[in-house]
């Protein structure tokens, strides 16, 4: 993996519902990512937290990462198992739009991580070798709309599912504020677990969270464009790592989650 | 451009004196390119520390500074319950000794009278006032203050030099709510890395009103400098709120003390 490939898997297209953010359009987005020396965006829609007519949501996703991407952008559809007839929408993210993986919002399509609708959902994505990836949250909690105050994703049943469909391959987004220590060692142990460091916080965050983390589940993510893109990248400068550490993280974990997904290896 | 840091602690670093922490926290400053660290409260914090308490937290910031003394600067950590030991603490730590500001946190909401005595002698002294603030959706502590708490006391001392810490946490509201009051200034430390945040916060109160801090060792130098390199403003701007306006808050205290920056 040569050093410069930079892949960010935790961005989302749209507008966020609160405020308008810097680069809330895709072609801006894309030209400033570029100017970060991303290489790939992992991208999802803000539009998939609250829109039900989720079909159309994940067709303008696609239709965004083709017209403003040129290859950087791959889109990752919002699937909420709490609409119905949820499953076609899993087979069109996977068959028509021909997405790398899915993208979850247990907290804000209201369902707890055991309902068995989640199960059936892993055991599909699994099968069709689509990325998984939840967002434990979206932003901080004290600071939310006060009518639109989202806890954190539970992730206590979560462990047992992992155990259940070991071939799924998981990622989760903006975690690291809210999942520390035994609770998200459980979760790597428990499957094929990813996290990202958008929401990493602490000086030399990265070299901490490798003390009880294995790099090969670590991957770079921003929280773009509602955070900085910036606060990603220069984590990676604060923290004293390796070369190998470095370019697994920047790149290398992520693509070859992707590829193994794509071969269905 | 030279970067100073309005807001640091010595908790959640490796070291097992104040000194090695420091030396710690400088050496990834070095990394990010920070020249001066400001740091206030000890070791281990307290919510509503006693006399002794307060002595033992300043002790800890007198020590790692005077280690560091071309690196970082100290602010002493009050509590408005204590007048006198304050007062105390604000004569041998300030007026006798290297700090140039206070600190106030959680201990009583900062529109309280007991604090009038703390900000008239800090101000006489020169010293610029760290309040922490927060508007906290789910709900602040008993003795949180908020912007508003702020707004009070900023209007009974019109000469004080007072900072919004974290600009209010819920900054859309926290800047409105010090816009008018051009002697409150904005600290961008210890928020989520929120896009826009720099933006608001110059647009509302002038770049000349905001400073960069980190909050760390609990937040990271990255995600809060990202704030103000990521931020779409001019770099005039940039350079004021990476070190610029916290030099000019500190010259006069700074120029007493005979230190030269
Ligand atoms: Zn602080």
């Amino acid at each position: 993996m040569p050093r410069r490939e930079l892949i960010d898997v935790n961005v989302n297209l749209s507008r966020w519902p609160m405020r308008r953010v810097p680069c809330d359009d895709t072609r801006e987005l894309a030209a400033k990512l570029r100017r970060q020396g991303v290489t790939q965006v992992w991208a999802g829609s803000f539009d998939g937290l609250l829109h039900k007519d989720v079909a159309s949501v994940n067709a303008r996703l696609t239709e965004e990462c083709r017209k403003h991407g040129r290859g950087l952008l791959l889109p990752f559809g919002s699937i909420n198992p709490m609409l119905p007839d949820w499953e076609e929408e899993l087979r069109r993210c996977a068959e028509a739009h021909r997405m790398p993986g899915l993208r979850l919002h247990p907290n804000y399509h209201g369902y707890k991580l055991d309902d068995p609708a989640l199960g059936r959902l892993f055991k599909f994505a699994a099968e069709r070798g689509l990325i998984v990836q939840l967002a434990a949250i979206m932003e901080d909690e004290r600071m939310m709309h006060p009518r639109l105050r989202v806890p954190p994703v539970d992730t206590r049943p979560l462990a047992r599912l992992l155990k259940e469909t070991p071939s799924l391959r998981l990622v989760l987004l903006n975690a690291l504020g809210v999942l520390r220590g035994p609770v998200l060692s459980e979760l790597l142990d428990a499957g094929e677990t990813y996290v990202e460091i958008s929401m990493l916080e602490g000086v030399a965050g990265i070299e901490k969270l490798l003390q009880h983390v294995p790099l090969e589940r670590v991957l770079f993510g921003s929280h773009a464009p509602l955070f900085y893109c910036e606060a990603a990248r220069l984590k990676l400068k604060e923290s004293v790592l390796t070369q190998e550490q470095l370019s697994q993280i920047r790149a290398g974990n992520a693509a070859r989650l992707l590829a193994s997904a794509q071969s269905g290896a | 451009m030279e970067i100073w840091d309005l807001h640091c602690h010595l908790s959640g670093l490796p070291g097992r004196t104040p000194d090695e922490r420091l030396g710690k926290l400088i050496e990834y400053a070095d990394r990010m390119g920070i020249a001066r660290l400001c740091v206030y409260m000890g070791m281990e914090w307290a919510y509503d520390p006693s006399p002794e308490k307060l002595r033992e937290d300043n002790d800890a910031v007198l020590r790692a500074i005077g280690r560091y003394p071309d690196r970082a600067f100290g602010f002493a950590y009050l509590n408005p319950k204590h007048t006198q030991a304050s007062l105390d603490e604000l004569n041998r730590c300030v007026r006798d000794g290297p700090m140039v500001g206070v600190k106030l946190w959680v201990a009583m909401r900062c529109n309280a009278p007991e604090l009038d005595p703390l900000i008239a002698r800090a101000t006489e002294l020169k010293a610029v006032i760290f309040q922490h603030t927060w508007l906290k959706i789910t709900g602040n502590l008993p003795g949180e203050s908020t912007p508003f708490d702020l707004v009070e006391l900023a209007k009974r001392h019109p000469n004080a030099t007072l900072i919004c810490g974290h600009s209010g946490g819920d900054w859309e509201r926290g800047l409105r709510a010090i816009r008018p009051h051009k002697n409150i200034f904005a600290d961008l430390a210890g928020g989520d890395p929120t896009a826009g945040v720099t933006e608001m916060a110059v647009r509302e109160l002038g770049a000349n009103r905001v400073i960069y801090g980190s909050d760390v060792a609990g937040r990271s130098f990255a995600s809060q400098l990202a704030k103000v390199y990521g931020a779409n403003i001019p770099d005039s701007s940039r350079r004021l709120i990476l070190g610029e306006n916290l030099k000019r808050l500190l010259r006069p205290i700074l120029g007493q003390k005979g230190i030269r920056v």
